[in-house]
């Protein structure tokens, strides 16, 4: 109880996430230096579900592993609650595009592995597993590996096993884009049931422009290459939604063609390089 | 009424005799796999059949000589001969156990240093830049002729025998843990570091496991590798072992005995080598088996 008034207390005085004047260089192979993302400036409040959506390979993963801690900022400040970000912090969750449960393990124990590594006890953390193995649905899948499952259920290993942690950042990249489109709009509608609640602030990339928007409170639209902040978006349709249904509101079309007209530039931008390049 | 309840009963016969052509032609396809399968095993054994007969007629009828290249037949009767009446050295099998002792003990020892300071080089870059050229250099040389320097060092008992199937085994099982700690798939390692897990639980939980399959393909290899370490210092020298046979027999002009040696070999690395398959096999129900996948 202490603990949870505590978080509400930060809450008021700093965001959740907050990056300031970010950059990040990579060295590629040749020696030269690639610029991911530059000035970058992102408020997440606590609570909130902010979705990023940009052109394909602009840096918006990138931004992620900075939040997360895997990667160090070449220039700016991440902020975490009002903390810098010193490696990996224990309230992050990561729900990566690729699949990252352990194959050797079962679907039980991958969901366990999280609180495992944390020093819980094995019977609570076998409990609190199958608790949320249950909440998405998978209770009887609990002694398979992962290579008998479907890319959908496998999905939600890896979703109950960053749930498992209670972290109070969530942070998604493309998690849903490799599922095909009717388990993606599924898989949408249980994330909205799985988040509400807990209270987490969620940052999720996707290239997907309508997932982005019947998910989040808030669309942040990047530019090509090197990445930053183009613009930011409200999202004011009520909670809670459903995938299939709130496509359809007069709303949700009325805000993306407002922020497609944004985005669609960017897109263009990109695809002309390309064409570039290949010229 | 008649047209409305014909063409049902018509299509339920339909159905039932197509379940019965479906049947018997999967009867007829067991039947096709169940029939090739004999005949694979039966060319085999003729090829078996022809190249024994072939040397054991050429040997009989002098076109080869026999003292030289010996025959299937008197190999027998000398396999025969030293596993009733035991070999000049001991008992057969005490010499089977003196090589199999010797191959195994220097399998698992080269197998377990091999296996850690691949994953501690694998997974400390520090240790790597250091280390790198010292262990290609010693990659290079021709290890089994350390084994006469290890006869000195560690005289004729077993000793010698298990140093050179140490380092026979050591490199490739060590350059297999190697690759298998830096190729293990980023993702899984962010997401463990994620998830909590730290340094160290990342690569006893994370990278060992996911290098075991690079680590088991070594394996394979290098038993085959220790054997030929253990043989090889039996043949220097030794008081017991296969290799003492090859050379014993060698030493007297008795080529039968050469060959007997070499057939106890394969079959004791074949039986090794099922032994290590069923052990894998057992170890890896997490994999998708070659049938999952397709």
């Amino acid at each position: 109880m202490a603990f949870l008034t505590f978080r509400g207390m930060t809450s008021h005085s700093s965001p959740a996430i907050e990056l300031r004047g970010v950059r990040k260089a990579f060295r590629t192979p040749s020696g030269a230096s690639h610029t991911a993302v530059r000035d970058l400036d992102l408020t997440v409040q606590q609570g909130e579900f902010v979705a990023v959506v940009g052109p394909t390979g602009c840096g918006k993963s990138t931004t992620l592993t900075l939040v997360s801690g895997l990667e160090e900022p070449t220039e700016g400040e991440v902020l975490l609650s009002g903390e810098p970000v010193r490696g990996i912090d224990d309230k992050i969750g990561f729900v990566f595009q690729q699949d990252a449960t352990f194959p050797w393990r079962t679907v039980l124990s991958n969901v366990m592995a999280g609180p495992r590594f944390r020093g819980v006890p094995k019977a609570e953390a076998k409990e609190r597993a199958r608790d949320w193995l249950a909440r998405v649905g998978l209770s009887s899948f609990d002694d398979r590996y992962p290579h008998q499952l479907s890319g959908g259920q496998r999905k939600r290993v890896a979703l109950a096993a960053t749930f498992v942690n209670d972290p109070s950042i969530l942070l998604m990249d493309e998690p849903f884009s490799a599922l095909d489109v009717q388990t993606r709009a599924l898989m949408s509608d249980e994330l909205m049931d799985l988040w509400a609640g807990t209270g987490s602030s969620v940052v999720f990339v996707t290239h997907d422009l309508e997932e982005s928007i019947a998910l989040a409170d808030k669309v942040v639209v990047m530019t090509a290459g090197p990445a930053t902040v183009k613009e930011v978006f409200t999202v004011d349709l009520p909670r809670p939604r459903r995938v299939e249904s709130i496509r359809l509101d007069p709303r949700f079309i009325e805000i993306y063609r407002e922020i497609w007209s944004s985005l669609g530039e960017e897109v263009r931008i990109t695809r002309e390089r390309g064409a570039q390049n290949v010229a | 009424m008649s047209p409305d309840t014909s063409p049902p009963a018509l299509s339920k016969a339909d159905i039932t005799s197509a379940d019965a052509t479906r049947s018997a032609r999967t009867e007829e396809r067991a039947r096709a796999a169940r029939r090739r399968r004999g005949i694979v095993l039966l060319a085999r054994a003729a090829v078996l059949v022809f190249v024994l007969g072939v040397w054991e007629w050429f040997a009989r009828a002098g076109i080869i000589d026999p003292f030289n290249f010996s025959m299937p037949s008197k190999i027998w009767d000398q396999i025969q001969q030293w596993a009733l009446h035991g070999t000049p050295q001991g008992s057969l099998l005490e010499q089977i156990w003196y090589t199999l002792y010797e191959a195994l003990l220097g399998w698992v020892v080269g197998v377990i240093a091999g296996v850690v300071l691949g994953i501690a080089l694998g997974r400390v870059r520090f240790l790597a830049d250091v280390m790198g050229p010292y262990i290609k250099v010693l990659n290079a040389l021709p290890r089994i002729v350390l084994a006469p320097i290890f006869l000195i060092w560690f005289g004729l008992g077993p000793a010698s025998k298990v140093a050179s199937a140490v380092v026979l085994v050591f490199f490739p099982v060590f350059f297999n843990a190697f690759q298998g700690a830096r190729e293990v798939d980023r993702h899984l390692i962010d997401n463990a570091r994620i998830l909590g897990a730290r340094d160290r639980q990342v690569t006893l939980q994370v990278v060992i496991p996911a290098a075991t399959s690079w680590i088991f393909t070594s394996l394979h290899v290098s038993f085959g590798f220790a054997l030929i370490g253990a043989i090889v210092g039996e043949y220097i020298g030794a008081t017991k072992g296969i290799g003492l046979l090859v050379s014993a027999s060698q030493g007297t002009f008795n080529s039968a005995g050469v060959y007997a040696a070499m057939v106890i070999l394969a079959v004791v690395a074949l039986l090794a080598e099922g032994l290590l398959t069923f052990l894998e096999n057992k170890l890896f129900r997490w994999k998708p088996t070659a049938h999952d996948a397709r």
